[in-house]
């Protein structure tokens, strides 16, 4: 069952009227070919002006589709052959963040991941694609594994937030994530970092340092979600348009600012239209960005990797 | 996560207003309700005789209380914010900023300086709570980051003093970024071995206590303060029941393993320069 948003309704209901059209044409042997022409022009330009003017809340909403590709999905379709590798070898193992080693046209590399769930009781089990400490601890041990082997790494965000729960206090999100953040700067090999859904503030940040940092066209990434940003500002949760539009959290704001390094286009329509599609896009950028940090020796990448954040913020002497 | 008010104890009176109460010459406690001369309250390093709550206190206090006879060059003074959003909730940001500045005196949430502690160089960043809950912003970013590369330039110990509800949501992510440039500074800083000492104070939350807060070489807490990367009320919504006592207090987090050791503030100088003496 596709879940449908408010603003994807009127295409689709034009859609089924395509189908129903086709298939009484097909019963009853009548040539509808212009009409059908026409219809199916309609809904290519409905969609086109649904999606060239999406409200920045329009695109979180897309950011959570239930329907769209998450980590896993993508690794399955990019890698010949995946790893999956567990545990950060003190506490547990965090279903919210996968990791391991793929396959990718020929070379390895490194995945990591926040990984939401489907059902019920995947999202239970993935705890919605928020980590607990022992998730960021998991990714920094694979990242130091990948670097001492020589091999690239892949971070695909997707995260409400680092779980604010009493346990993942107990054990120190705070000091997970933030090592993290250190860590990452000085890893040897090249660290490309996609946000491929929602990135959700430290939660996201927290395997988010990268040589690139690229979004998925349809994903947000800022220091609070729209929701809870209106809770604390208009003591409400019914002001997350508004809160959305004032975060400027979109893929273009956020390039805009310089606080990321590029976008990838989504199928017309976002990304669960056509998984296959996305995958391809994605595995091509990064091949293709690959190459471009393989030109760098690791000194030069860690000072750039050093030097791009640093250049980051506004403020008036 | 951002910046929230803690409702008990009338924490949200600004510490000045307190100071002063009721006449100027006298301190009451908030904790304990007892009352004490303003002047000896000022030479127990603002900490109550009574219960040894410690009072928050601003970047002009610990400055005072660790830089010999309060000598120090500040770094950074006139930097201010941008509103690179164009940011408006209630009030426009710049003139949220604007109304703040002329309220605290202060320009941004955090001041940074250097000078001399018991005879030894130190680089210190102090953050002001009174400047909207001691947010992050891009200010606050880029004077920790200088003030890191002070510290780097001159191979002197970097303390840093935090107090802060963590990033600004002002600044969105402007701010989330002042995460990743200051752990970015202090990587290079770990690097070449300077020594870095994080004091977390009441409260350290959020994007501070999960980016530099906890990157200390050493770090420490004064009693009692409230340390934590989700604020109690949002763990308090999640799980759906109250938190143990004591949860998230510095002790909690002393015994979960991730605090060096807890420092009277009445010690505070003594330990730091004990300390960076050991490592010289
Ligand atoms: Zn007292």
């Amino acid at each position: 069952m596709r879940t449908l948003l408010d603003f994807e309704k009127p295409i689709a209901e034009l859609e089924n009227k395509l189908e129903d059209m086709k298939r009484l044409a097909a019963e009853n042997n009548v040539d509808v070919g212009v009409a059908v022409q026409t219809l199916e022009d309609s809904i290519g330009q409905l969609r086109r002006e649904t999606f060239q003017n999406l409200t920045r809340w329009q695109r979180v909403q897309l950011s959570r589709h239930p329907d769209r590709p998450y980590t896993l999905d993508y690794i399955e379709r990019m890698c010949d052959q995946f790893i999956e590798l567990h545990g950060d070898r003190t506490v547990a193992d965090d279903e919210a963040i996968v990791g391991g080693l793929g396959e990718l046209a020929g070379q390895t590399v490194l995945f990591i991941g926040q990984q939401k769930g489907r059902n019920t009781k995947q999202r239970q089990q993935r705890n919605f694609g928020m980590p607990n400490p022992e998730g960021y601890r998991k990714a920094l041990r694979l990242m130091k594994l990948a670097e001492k082997f020589g091999k690239p790494i892949v971070t695909l965000i997707d995260t409400p937030g680092a779980f604010p729960g009493l346990e993942a206090e107990e054990r120190g999100q705070g000091e997970a994530i933030a090592r993290n953040l250190r860590d990452m700067f000085l890893l040897k090999v090249p660290v490309i970092c996609i946000i491929i859904g929602e990135g959700a503030s430290g939660g996201a940040l927290g395997i988010a340092i990268g040589d690139r940092v690229l979004m998925l066209e349809n994903t947000w990434y800022s220091v609070i979600s729209p929701e809870s940003c209106s809770t604390i500002l208009w003591r409400s949760r019914d002001y997350k348009e508004q809160a959305a539009e004032a975060l400027k959290l979109t893929a273009n704001d956020m390039l805009g600012n310089g606080l990321v390094d590029g976008i990838v286009p989504e199928p017309l329509g976002g990304a669960h239209l056509d998984f296959e599609a996305i995958a391809q896009t994605v595995k091509e950028t990064i091949l293709s960005t690959l190459g471009e940090l393989n030109q760098f020796s690791p000194e030069e990448r860690i000072n750039q990797r050093i030097e791009k954040f640093s250049r980051m913020g506004v403020v008036q002497e | 996560m951002s910046w929230f008010t803690r409702k008990d104890k009338g924490i949200q009176t600004p510490t000045e207003a307190k100071r002063e109460a009721p006449d100027g010459l006298w301190y009451q406690c908030p904790n304990c309700k007892k009352v004490t001369h303003t002047r000896e309250h000022r030479a127990l390093a603002w900490t109550c005789p009574h219960c040894n709550h410690h009072e928050r206190i601003g970047s002009a206090d610990y400055f005072s209380l660790l830089f010999d006879e309060n000598q120090f060059s500040e770094l950074d003074a006139n930097l201010t914010s941008g509103d690179p959003l164009h940011f408006v909730d209630t009030k426009k940001y710049p003139e949220r900023i604007r109304a703040t500045e002329k309220k605290t005196g202060l320009k941004d949430a955090v001041r940074t300086g250097f000078g001399r502690m018991n005879d030894l160089d130190v680089v210190i960043a102090c953050m002001d709570f009174a400047f909207i809950g001691g947010s992050m912003g891009s200010v606050v970013g880029e004077k920790i980051a200088r003030a890191i590369d002070y510290a780097l330039a001159h191979k002197i110990p970097f303390v840093m003093i935090s107090r802060s509800g963590g990033a600004r949501m002002m600044e969105a992510g402007f701010s989330l970024m002042q995460m990743a440039k200051t752990s970015a500074k202090l990587a290079l800083l770990a690097e070449a071995k300077v020594p870095y000492i994080s004091l977390l104070t009441d409260p350290t939350t959020g994007g501070v206590t999960a980016s530099y807060a906890m990157l200390g070489d050493f770090n420490i807490a004064e009693p009692g303060a409230l340390i934590g990367f989700a604020g109690p009320r949002v763990i308090r919504e999640t799980i759906g029941k109250d938190l143990p006592k004591g949860f998230q207090s510095a002790e909690f987090v002393l015994e979960h393993g991730f605090l060096d050791f807890i420092v009277d503030r009445k010690d505070l100088k003594m330990k730091l320069s004990g300390l960076l003496e050991m490592l010289r």
